[in-house]
């Protein structure tokens, strides 16, 4: 295995289960994860894809990985034009763990592309998603940023 | 929400320029072993252990274990609570105060007419 590049961790007041569920229900992502919903079956080997929730404007695909609900969740995250080219494909795992009377949820990124948009992108992106993630299901808001289509990179 | 007291040690854990300069080490390159972060830093082992520590009790920085090898991760996240619990109550008082700027704006157009 090699070693990861980003490692995320955010401690959330809630259940794993919870969590599971809000990392692939639409109606819980565009809340927080800018808009978007990530479409799959969820099955083993199945595709899924990250998309603009109204416009359907896909932005990542990928495959899964390995599913072990509510605790293991690892995909396969690449941009639409390196679809055919499993080489620029990187790996996403989500680990949700009971930590005293939270939860850790723990996202591990790896096999990027040195210098790649990809990685300038998700080294941005990944802290808002999460704190995004962690406010919504502790207090049923969004955060104002996190519910937002983001139009441009964040400068 | 960031609880109290975690917002607590994150502040705490930032107010101290070794553990920044630890932190800036690890985002020009992620995944450290101990002995990497402490070449060329003018800190003892000890003390690099000690800031370290901090660093994850705040969850600033995240062990990894690889073997028998710790590597450590910067973790952005507690950073990026606190900006959106202060930047996101900034922007809700900046819209507001629009608001307002915009009634009495509007107030008096009518009055003018």
């Amino acid at each position: 295995m090699t070693k990861p590049e980003f490692v995320y961790v955010t401690y959330i007041s809630s259940t794993p289960e919870k969590i599971w569920n809000a990392l692939q229900d639409p109606e819980m992502t565009k809340q927080y994860w800018v808009q978007h919903r990530n479409a799959s079956d969820w099955q083993v080997g199945s595709p899924w894809r990250h998309e603009d929730y109204e416009s359907g404007k896909v932005d990542i695909v990928g495959k899964v990985v390995e599913s072990t609900p509510p605790r293991r969740l690892v995909l396969t995250w690449a941009s639409p034009a390196d679809a055919a080219d499993a080489a620029k494909h990187s790996r996403v795992t989500f680990e949700i763990e009971p930590y005293e009377d939270a939860v850790r949820l723990t996202v591990t990124h790896g096999e990027l592309e040195p210098d790649s948009p990809m990685l300038h992108g998700i080294t941005k992106g990944w802290p808002i998603v999460l704190s995004g993630l962690k406010t919504l299901l502790e207090t049923g808001k969004p955060m104002p940023m996190t519910a937002r289509r983001r139009t441009k990179p964040p400068q | 929400m960031i609880s109290p007291v975690d917002e607590e040690k994150v502040f705490k854990a930032l107010a101290d320029r070794s553990r920044r300069q630890l932190l800036d080490r690890l985002r020009a390159h992620n995944g450290q072993t101990l002995s990497e972060l402490c070449q060329g830093l003018d800190m003892t082992r000890q003390a690099v252990t000690k800031h370290l520590a901090l660093l994850e009790a705040a969850n600033l920085v995240v062990p990894v274990w690889r073997g028998r090898e710790k590597l450590h991760y910067l973790n952005p996240v507690p950073i990026q609570e606190i900006s959106e619990r202060w930047i996101g109550a900034f922007e809700k008082q900046r819209l507001r105060a629009l608001q307002d700027l915009k009634k009495a704006l509007e107030g008096e157009n009518d009055d003018q007419t």
